[in-house]
């Protein structure tokens, strides 16, 4: 059996009041120093939570905004995972069905016996054009699973694919907003269409009729068109249909079918099927079965508590600075000309301390001490040094400072943090509320955008206060 | 191994006007500090028998000391130490004089700080290391000590921001009596409290001025000095201490102290024969950057007991009347901080106190000086120096 073994999900703690943006709910907004690379990891970690991460043989990163033209996601999203360094990475890229193409290749690949378990995340970042209506149906958000095919909690069984050839919505490499035609054109000739056609294709393929499933999946470019999809074959929107979050999320692009299929499993029971249904260029339809297995996974933190987990936004210019629409520095916490540069060959040699928050644990002494020295700062042994994983350290705040010169995230909060079991570093603070900052705060990790300078985006950890215990 | 004490004489010394120079050039202010002490030795350039030169950024090698006078073909090092490079330079050069390798020396150190954009000199520094980390205005590394001494000492915000006010309205004062300060103006404890936040819970009236100068020293053997005039100075013990960034990698450093202030002053004292400082110390420069760290060094150096500078603030014990005045030149926070130029800077001010010539602000019969230079956010180097009259 090969299937989903672990499952997470990543949603911004910040949302925006559509009233701003004359909709009714909210949706879902990445931090000024969150990208669809930094959700993918926050997801990833989720997902993993704890497991072995040695036995992972392959990183899938889905997303239709990658930070970078040339220059894989998945290499990054890997490392910052601290996935295993014999690993194979891909991503997969410019379509809203890249999430699901990335988990199909992934059952492909441990029942073709060329891994043993994969990782794939999905996240987006999609911006629309200020006010029009992508703006308004947009969200940001991010999923991952683990396929194997050991301790399987949910089966993925069959799917059927379509392609097809459709200016439906489209982002040359010059737009910075993403395009589309008219709704119905997109609606009627592609979502509807291609989606009767995948998910025909599968009942007739698994021999299954509408009433077999204890829910159907369906990707949401708006929120109406699911339930005429779903009514339209002969599903009960109202008992069968998964609710697509519209009202507190938005559609978070090629994560958005993942997102979905949590928020069913974070419901699930064993011997459930369910049908997942994603869109984009044509449509996979994937038949899923949950197993006993569902309950050993089912503490992490899922949909709904990251949907409770949230703070408004209540003003539009914030957003627009936050995607880097009103100051050209606006996607790092300080401006340009304040900054020195980055040595790249050091980054590159500093990676695993960077990107994997690998401290390094003196043989002699115990004491952790990040970053990883060569002579130990406490009993002064040297060259004796084990690296431990930081990353998913909860830490406490012993001082800070607030840095009131910074252009967004103000006033910047500077902490000195100690982990729980040893270890301290300083950290830029993200996700706080400045006025209940103190020392003693619990705080926890994030993987950001740190800077943007000479065409390269920085990422680090950062730290922010536990955000569901 | 014999120690430094009262082995080097500083027979002359020169400082420039410190401010935002807009038209003055880094060799403009080397010359006129230089210009200004080899006057003060009453001796010629063609005297100097090598140099040294403290600057974090504002010249390249010896030769930044060397073209401006002219100074031809003798040894000269460029001293880096980040602020405190200019305690540094003027260490290294006692130990050349001490050791009989050079017998007349000088020493500059200089900043141009208003040369790089709004004074940011960090974004020229040398890597050595990707700088993928927190990268923030020095006022942030200070302020985490006073968060932490507040919090650990149970002062509540407003009152230790209050109790901290109460240094810069003091340097301020002292700054008005000094007409080469860059910052002088009398202040109130209400207008530090309510000036523009900079790093929480430091305001823009908790930090130093940014600014250009320079300051240079003539060093020389006790022997030569008599030779050459009757008003010089000795050197009684210098202590330099530089740390391993141990705050940042043990968890139990406890931002309420800078353990390399501590190790530094007990080197220094130890030269100088000190043993009660607060009762033998005359007159303090010291590295007031930031309010807070001026608070700590009160304790660091053994002036007030730990936990107790609040009480010696409150008393006044640290100001012009009081029983240990401490920068009497208005300090960092007032003469202004041109970084390299800073050691020199505070040593000029307690050369004119121990040879009375600070006028209006003379502090009467000190005998004994303190200088104590920071050099970098805590963590790095820190310089105490102690001077005397002759013996």
């Amino acid at each position: 059996m090969v299937g989903i073994t672990s499952y997470g999900v990543y949603i911004p703690l910040w949302r925006m009041d559509r009233k701003l943006i004359r909709m009714r709910g909210e949706k879902a907004i990445a931090h000024f120093d969150e990208d669809s690379i930094t959700m993918a990891v926050a997801a990833g970690m989720n997902c993993l939570n704890g497991s072995e991460r040695a036995s992972v043989d392959k990183a899938f990163f889905a997303s239709t905004t990658f930070p970078y033209r040339e220059k894989q996601g998945a290499s990054l999203v890997a490392a910052a995972c601290d996935l295993p360094h014999s690993i194979a990475t891909a991503d997969f890229a410019n379509s809203l069905k890249g999430g699901t193409s990335a988990l199909l290749s992934a059952v492909d690949a441990v029942k073709g016996k060329s891994a043993s378990r994969v990782m794939v995340t999905a996240a987006d970042t999609r911006l629309g054009a200020p006010m029009e209506d992508f703006e308004r149906t947009s969200g940001d958000g991010a999923a991952a699973f683990v396929i194997g095919d050991k301790d399987v909690a949910v089966s993925i069984e069959a799917s059927h694919s379509v392609s097809t050839e459709i200016m439906d919505v489209w982002r040359t490499q010059h737009d910075n907003f993403v395009r589309s035609w008219e709704s119905r054109f997109v609606d009627f000739a592609g979502y509807q269409r291609m989606g009767a056609e995948a998910v025909g294709g599968l009942l007739q393929k698994c021999n299954m009729k509408p009433a077999d499933f204890s829910k159907v999946v369906f990707y949401a470019p708006d929120p109406r068109s699911p339930m005429g999809l779903a009514k339209r074959l002969g599903f009960d929107p109202k008992t069968q249909l998964q609710d697509p979050l519209f009202d507190a999320l938005g559609n978070t692009g090629t994560s958005f079918p993942l997102i979905l299929l949590a928020a069913a499993l974070d419901e699930s029971k064993p011997g459930d099927s369910i049908l997942l249904l994603s869109y984009g260029d044509g449509a996979d339809a994937i038949l899923l079965r949950v197993t006993e297995k569902i309950n050993d996974i089912k503490n992490r933190k899922g949909v709904k508590q990251y949907l409770d987990s949230k703070r408004m936004i209540n003003d539009y210019p914030t957003y627009l600075l936050w995607r880097g629409l009103l100051h050209p520095d606006s996607e790092q916490v300080y401006y340009t000309k304040f900054q020195e540069n980055t040595a790249v060959p050091a980054m590159w040699r500093e990676r695993n301390q960077i990107f994997r928050l690998h401290g390094g644990k003196c043989r002699e002494c115990d004491a952790i001490q990040f970053p990883p020295q060569r002579v130990c700062a406490k009993c002064h042994s040297m060259g004796e040094f084990d690296e431990v994983r930081l990353s998913d350290k909860k830490g406490t705040v012993f001082t800070f400072s607030m840095d009131y010169t910074s252009l967004v995230d103000f006033p910047t909060v500077i902490p000195i943090v100690d982990f729980d079991g040893g270890g301290r570093a300083e950290f830029y603070m993200t996700d706080r509320d400045a006025e209940k900052v103190d020392v003693g705060m619990q705080v926890e990790m994030t993987f950001r955008k740190l800077f943007f300078d000479e065409g390269i985006y920085h990422y680090y950890w950062k730290v922010m206060p536990v955000r569901i215990q | 191994m014999e120690e430094i004490k009262d082995r080097v004489a500083i027979v002359g010394m020169g400082c420039t006007q410190f401010g935002e120079l807009w038209d003055k050039s880094p060799d403009d202010l080397v010359l006129e500090s230089c210009l200004e002490a080899i006057e003060d030795a009453g001796i010629e350039p063609k005297d100097i028998k090598a140099g040294w030169f403290g600057t974090e950024t504002s010249g390249n090698s010896g030769t930044a000391l060397a073209r401006p006078l002219k100074l031809e073909y003798i040894p000269i090092s460029r001293v880096e130490n980040v602020c405190c490079s200019g305690t540094d330079a003027l260490r290294n050069a006692a130990h050349a004089v001490a050791a009989g390798v050079n017998d007349i020396v000088l020493v500059c150190g200089m900043e141009k700080l208003k040369d790089h954009y709004a004074g940011f000199t960090w974004t020229h520094m040398p890597q050595d290391y990707s700088r993928v980390v927190v990268r923030a205005m020095p006022a942030n590394f200070f302020a985490k000590f006073a968060t932490r001494y507040f919090h650990h000492y149970g002062l509540g915000m407003d009152e230790g921001r209050k109790t901290l006010a109460q240094i810069s309205v003091k340097n301020h004062h002292n700054g008005t009596l000094s007409p080469k300060a860059h910052l002088r103006r009398e202040i109130t404890v209400e207008m530090v409290l309510k000036s523009p936040m900079i790093a929480y819970p430091l305001t823009l009236f908790d930090a130093c001025g940014m600014s250009d100068g320079a300051a240079a020293a003539i060093l020389t053997t006790p022997e030569i000095a008599k030779t050459l005039k009757k008003d010089y100075i000795s050197i009684k013990g210098i202590g330099l201490a530089s740390s391993a960034t141990q705050p940042y990698l043990h968890d139990d450093y406890d931002f309420l102290h800078m353990e390399e202030n501590v190790i530094a002053a007990q080197r220094a004292y130890a030269q100088a024969g000190i043993k009660d400082p607060r009762k033998e110390i005359d007159i303090a420069e010291v590295h007031d950057c930031f309010s807070i760290h001026e608070f700590i060094i009160y304790e660091d150096l053994g002036f007030s007991p730990k936990g107790k500078a609040k009480e010696d603030v409150e008393a006044g014990t640290f100001t012009l009347e009081g029983e240990l005045p401490v920068n009497s030149d208005g300090g960092l926070k007032c003469f202004g901080h041109p970084l390299g130029a800073s050691g020199i800077r505070m040593i000029y001010e307690v050369y004119n106190q121990l040879l009375e010539r600070a006028d209006q602000r003379q502090i009467k019969n000190a005998r004994i000086g303190l200088t104590h230079n920071l050099g970098g956010t805590p963590g790095p180097n820190s310089t105490v120096a102690i001077f005397g009259r002759p013996d």
